[in-house]
């Protein structure tokens, strides 16, 4: 072929010619805009409409935000700065009440020279869930786990290092018990005792226990009141408690609710459906209003229990339902496998369902936690102080009454910032673990 | 988990309660339901201890006792003298409204986002993934808090709509957006308002035949009728032919104004000249009524109106002294006018079947016309951002899900892009899409209970809030209120499982 | 040992059966702490400043209580309550006195269970125009929206007012004063209702307090106090009595600043003596050290300077004593002889 070309051909390129640049319209930006923004009448139409929104938007809050005042000791102060630089009735944020107040959106009332045991606790979580979501960690690292929350709760609420201990005593009691007990009598009447020993001991044992512990060794930090909890550490705490304590009874309700034992599988479904049926406000309510009606005559503690109670119980419903997707992704061969090797049904569900079942729910167990995070702002309605109850809060006060659209701004962007990159992390773990099934 | 092992011969022994898997899963369950009952009774009994050492008692007698308080948004008749059970009524349908309003336009929402977040547009692309990131990621009742407070500071007060206040209505004089509500005409039912209704369940029968007409008529032949051309018409011709007839005839005919204490034959302006105040005996959302509402307005006199059901209720209201103008259908024979009542030289119409009345600015507010409050439409704008957000996820997921080879299986038999959205795309689509739909219609029904953020007056707020807190009830408030919302929650997902059981893909 | 409440609650669920509603005295005793319910926030009654420490009219009860059960008018657990928690806080023993601005009505005495220890307060509903809409009295406001707090007596009132003077309103209801603030001020409501102490204090704090006018009509009488749970008459005493005790100060002239000059002997009025337990034995009959009255006038003063100090015309609030002058000064603050 290429001899007839050479003969009939006066010119033929040997080499490649060097690879031109595309014409301006088709290259760089102006392709890229053309492309992404200007194909066709109807995308240019959205496009300036898309910019005028956005040129509106910014047009009407940038000069509030940027005119904003940061050093003034009260609103009234702030006008008068005001309309001293910019002029009377120009818009100009107040921020300066972030300046005065931004410890209380964040801590509550905690004590200033204390912050660093939220602060601490909130590293050790960090710390604690890290073996939890990242597979790499060595298995070990999961004792620190189990032994945060006891460690967390000293730290925020303070008093006796013996109080946590001696609650942890009754989960080692219970494991002992469990041991001791399950070669001589059975797996049952095991397990019946290794649940019921532990809540005996709670309820008799373990105060004057810690109280006898303190007498001989004193391990005392300063004792904070749970009323002088709130802002964002309160959202914290209300949120990851929920969570964690959550997460046994949520295990527990997902395989009752895939049983076969026609009434544990019934008390299952009916308990998920009736706490999922009726909205978060309503259970805070109950805890507020009702939870002491169903307490022995006197029996009364803290509305913050109270509420973290509730909160588990609601949790528990929504990570259930998780665990039970988890439960049911798995291959049925997986439960056949189990069955073939001749585990019986807890040994089946701990060393072959559940640690895959619970890696699947992990993205959706960080979902809860996010929806419950936000939800924790309910508990205003009972007067608990989370950043929006402390901003009405502020607002009572003299020296910040009238103020508003600030406050909301600056919790809405925290909220942002936390629920944001959480649900990132979400989306990671969901990638992640598809790559691995496909 | 079900491991089975050769039944023993020999007889029933008790350690088989624990050993034997048959019996002992009998033995879990029964340890399990005492258990549950032990735990029950042991809250019943600590409950009856709390209550009778409060002295109080379990009873639902206070649902008939009076309110005394006053609700803004009712669905149906309610003031402060009525009872607690019925202000717990217009809260539950409340609820119920915002709900059904906030699913309608979450899924709107929900699917435009979800659409336009997969557009080739950047810019559009980048704008929707903002908007479902923002509203995702801060909590709901910030949310609510902050529309409401935009929609109070951004929309003028009704004040401004005077002279020279710098606000107008739109649409003709018609609509006003104001920060207490956007206030709306309000349909008026005339005479032959029920020959309008017969007409309009014939077009749909009729609507339904031609549908059915098509659809067989393809299947058999192949050929596609205008579907949609054919309904439209059909919805449209019959009822604007019997409107406009209507309005033409009977509309047209006259009635006098009767009036107490008045000179027969004066003008509506003398009469309203000559008395103190001016109380009308009027059905209310009736043409009559709009018509001599307009006319005494139009004469510039201040009114109060006495809302009556029917002539004959607004003949003895007036015979007993509560209103001195009425208006009476042209049919009504002159023997029943009240005695001392007479008619004036001005006239009315009777008005077509419909009419609309708009909204007028009144003394302190716009007057006549339907409000849809603020608190109404920051709650639902909220609720159907919010949840809007959610769905949009779920659509851009189920989309997505679809593989493209069935759009372009599409396009190569040739199927028009509407079409293969419809017919290929969205019934691919919805079966991944509906699922987690209905958990965020459950979601956005129990956020409503959040309208007393706006002050909305919902059923936590009516029966939950001030109820149980002028009773002192809360057991029994908080109870009834539980109910309500999981029966509720009960309702709406057992309709929509049956939806999703019909368009989910037959296995066999 | 100071004893958690966590701790307590975990323990108690079984256990501490009964111990809250026998004797309040011996519980705030044990545990060297008032539970004090207050306000979420409301401006001069109760609010929590920027280091967290409770301030206010009603607060300052409080304080009072505290320092004449303990001596120190800091052990106070100040528990936040909202309109629709308070009662149940109260009943259920979270709380041993609220002092939340309560209208002291009959079936919140009674059918409730609960004790109004007395008035710390006389108010009455009234209504904020706009000096705009050239409104006089609140009978003009025929068609008007009125912005109200839920969860209140004035809600009740509203709707009886309207009612017996035959005009019409709507009622927008409203959470919190600040909301009803700002609804107010943006005009989505015509008129803001609520206890006239708390319209002022509102007032107060708008950007031209001028162009808005209080109408004359007071709608109802709100006379707010503290209350205790029904049944521990001792306790009530308690509360009661310094209650009086700060009103009575006020009358003879016992402020924060000479109080411990004239506790330190008897002087010459023998009332001054008691009350001060420099005489008598008044603070044992009431189970209370000799000098509780001296420690809760010491707290924050007489009523009168409570006053001054948190609502009075000094304030940024700047109410007048009006009703709540003493009785020497027309007035009806009011202390029985301490006798």
């Amino acid at each position: 072929m290429s001899d007839t070309h050479a003969q009939t051909v006066s010119f033929v390129r040997e080499t490649m010619l060097p690879e031109a640049e595309p014409p301006v319209g088709n290259r760089g930006a102006i392709l890229w805009m053309r492309e992404n923004l200007f194909s066709g009448w109807f995308n240019i139409l959205m496009t300036l409409v898309s910019l005028y929104v956005i040129w509106w938007a910014l047009a009407h809050t940038m000069p509030w935000v940027f005119n904003g005042i940061w050093n003034a000791g009260s609103l009234t102060e702030c006008r008068e700065i005001r309309n001293a630089t910019l002029g009377e009735g120009a818009s100009a944020a107040c921020w300066a009440v972030l300046g005065d107040r931004w410890q209380q959106l964040m801590f509550g009332f905690y004590p200033r020279e204390l912050y660093w045991r939220p602060v601490l606790a909130f590293v050790i979580f960090l710390v604690a869930i890290a073996p939890v979501l990242f597979a790499g960690m060595p298995r070990r690292a999961l004792w620190i786990t189990a032994l945060s929350p006891f460690v967390m709760f000293w730290l925020l609420w303070g008093g006796t290092a013996w109080f946590p201990v001696s609650i942890a005593l009754g989960f080692v009691l219970g494991w002992a018990a469990l041991r001791a007990l399950a070669p001589i009598a059975g797996p049952l009447v095991a397990v019946i005792v290794a649940a019921a020993l532990p809540i005996i001991y709670w309820f008799y044992t373990a105060g004057p226990l810690a109280r006898e512990l303190e007498q001989v060794v004193a391990l005392r930090i300063e004792y904070v009141p749970s009323q002088d909890f709130g802002g964002f550490m309160l959202s914290f705490i209300i949120g990851i408690a929920g969570i964690i304590l959550s997460l046994p009874l949520g295990i527990l309700l997902a395989l009752g609710r895939q049983s076969d034992l026609f009434i544990i599988n019934k008390i299952s479904v009916g308990f998920i459906e009736v706490i999922r049926g009726v909205p978060l406000i309503v259970w805070l309510f109950t805890a507020s209003l009702l939870l002491n009606y169903f307490l022995p005559p006197g029996t009364n503690f803290d509305l913050m229990l109270r509420v973290i109670i509730m909160v588990t119980l609601f949790a528990a419903a929504y990570i259930a339902e998780v665990v039970r997707g988890g439960l049911a992704a798995l291959p049925k061969g997986q439960y056949e496998a189990a069955d073939a090797l001749g585990l019986d049904y807890w040994k089946a569900m701990r060393l072959i369902i559940l640690p895959q079942a619970l890696k699947i729910s992990i993205p959706g167990i960080v979902n809860t936690f996010i929806g419950l995070f936000k939800d924790t702002t309910l508990v205003v309605f009972i007067g608990l102080f989370d950043p929006i109850g402390l901003s009405n809060a502020i607002r009572a006060s003299v020296e910040w009454n009238g103020i508003y659209w600030e406050l909301f701004v600056f919790i809405g962007l925290l909220f942002f910032i936390c629920c944001f990159s959480m649900s990132r992390y979400s989306l990671y773990l969901e990638k992640k673990l598809q790559r691995g099934h496909n | 988990m079900t491991t089975t092992s050769d039944a023993p011969k020999a007889g029933f022994r008790p350690s088989q309660l624990i050993y034997d898997t048959r019996y002992r899963s009998l033995t879990i369950q029964v340890i399990a339901f005492i258990a549950l009952m032990l735990g029950l009774s042991w809250l019943v009994s600590n409950t009856v201890a709390n209550l009778s050492a409060l002295g109080k008692d379990f009873d639902f007698g206070f649902l008939g006792q009076r309110a005394g308080y006053d609700i803004n948004q009712r669905l149906i008749e309610y003031d402060s003298a009525s009872s607690h059970g019925r202000a717990a009524l217009v809260g539950i349908l409340n609820t119920l409204l915002v709900a059904a309003l906030g699913c309608v336009l979450a899924t709107i929402v929900g699917v435009l986002a979800g659409v336009l977040r997969l557009s080739k547009n950047w810019l559009i692309a980048k704008l929707m993934a903002v908007y479902v990131e923002g509203f995702r990621n801060i909590p709901v009742l910030l949310w609510i808090l902050l529309i409401f407070a935009l929609m109070t500071e951004a929309t003028p007060q009704p004040r401004d709509f005077r002279e020279g206040g710098g606000a107008s209505m739109i649409f003709g004089d018609t609509v006003a957006i104001t920060n207490r509500g956007v206030f709306v005409p309000a349909p008026a039912w005339g005479n032959g308002s029920l020959i309008l209704l017969i007409v309009l369940v014939l077009s749909l029968v009729a609507v339904w035949g031609w549908r059915r007409y098509a659809h067989k008529t393809q299947e058999e032949t192949g050929r596609i009728l205008p579907i949609g051309w054919g309904t439209l018409g059909l919805l449209v011709v019959p009822l604007t032919i019997a409107f406009l007839a209507l309005s033409m005839t009977s509309g047209r005919v006259t009635q006098p104004i009767y009036v107490a204490g008045g000179i027969e034959g004066a003008s509506l302006a003398e009469f309203g000249a000559a008395q103190q105040g001016i109380n009308a005996c009027a059905v209310p959302n009736s043409t009559e009524s709009l018509n001599l509402r307009r006319a005494l307005r139009a004469e510039g006199l201040r009114f109060n109106v006495v809302p009556v059901t029917t002539a004959e209720e607004a003949i003895a209201a007036a015979e007993a002294g509560r209103c001195n103008i009425l208006s009476l259908p042209a049919s009504t024979d002159a023997a029943t006018v009240p005695a001392g009542a007479v008619a004036l030289s001005d006239t009315i119409q009777r008005g077509s079947p419909v009419q609309f009345e708009s909204p007028v600015l009144g003394g302190f507010n716009f007057e006549g016309g339907l409000q849809l409050r603020n608190s109404l439409i920051a709650l639902w704008l909220a609720l159907s951002l919010y949840t809007g957000a959610f769905i949009a996820e779920n659509v851009r997921g189920g989309i997505l899900s679809v593989s493209k080879g069935q759009t372009e299986a599409a396009f190569a038999l040739g199927i028009k892009p509407s079409r293969t959205m419809r017919l290929v795309i969205l019934p691919q689509a919805l079966r991944v899409i509906i699922p987690p739909m209905i958990s965020q219609y459950l979601n956005l029904t129990k956020n409503s209970s959040l309208a007393i953020a706006v002050g909305y007056m919902d059923a936590r707020s009516t029966l939950g809030g001030i109820t149980i807190n002028q009773t002192g009830k809360e057991l029994e408030g908080m109870l009834l209120l539980g109910l309500f919302y999981l029966v509720t929650s009960l309702v709406i997902s057992s309709a929509m499982n049956l939806y999703n059981s019909r368009v989910k893909l037959k296995e066999r | 040992m100071k004893k958690s409440v966590i701790f307590g609650a975990l323990t108690a669920t079984g256990l501490l059966a009964g111990a809250a509603q026998a004797a309040t005295l011996d519980d705030v005793k044990e545990r060297g702490e008032l539970n004090c319910g207050v306000v979420t926030g409301l401006a001069g009654f109760g609010a929590p400043d920027a280091n967290g420490v409770w301030e206010g009219f009603d607060v300052a009860v409080c304080r009072a209580v505290a320092a004449a059960v303990l001596g120190d008018p800091t052990a106070v657990n100040f528990v936040p309550t909202t309109g629709q928690t308070r009662f149940t806080a109260l009943a259920s023993g979270e709380i041993d006195v609220l002092a939340r601005n309560t209208t002291w009505t009959f079936s919140r005495d009674t059918d409730l269970k609960f004790d109004f220890i007395g008035v710390n307060y006389y108010d009455g509903q009234g209504f904020i125009v706009p000096t705009a809409l050239g409104v006089s009295s609140a009978k003009d406001l025929d068609g008007a929206t009125v912005c109200i707090q839920t969860g209140t007596t004035t809600e009740l009132n509203l709707a009886d007012f309207f009612r017996n003077n035959n005009i019409s309103y709507e009622p927008v209801p409203v959470e919190t004063n600040a909301e009803a603030q700002q609804q107010y001020l943006a005009g989505a409501c015509d008129a803001y209702t609520t206890d006239a102490s708390g319209l002022a204090a509102t007032r107060a704090t708008f950007e031209n307090p001028g162009d808005h006018v209080i109408l004359p009509e007071i709608i109802s009488k709100e006379p707010l106090g503290p209350l205790v749970r029904h049944g521990d008459n001792e306790w009530g005493d308690i509360v009661r009595w310094t209650l009086n005790a700060l009103i009575a100060a006020e009358e003879f002239g016992v402020t924060s600043a000479n109080v411990s000059e004239l506790a330190a002997a008897p002087g010459t009025n023998p009332e001054v003596n008691r009350l001060l337990g420099t005489e008598g034995e008044l603070g044992a009959m009431i189970g209370l050290e000799n000098d509780w009255a001296k420690n809760a006038i010491a707290a924050g003063g007489n009523y009168g300077e409570i006053f001054e100090k948190n609502i009075g015309e000094n304030t940024p609030i700047g109410l007048a004593r009006g009703l709540n002058a003493q009785w020497t000064n027309g007035g009806l603050i009011y202390a029985p002889p301490f006798r």
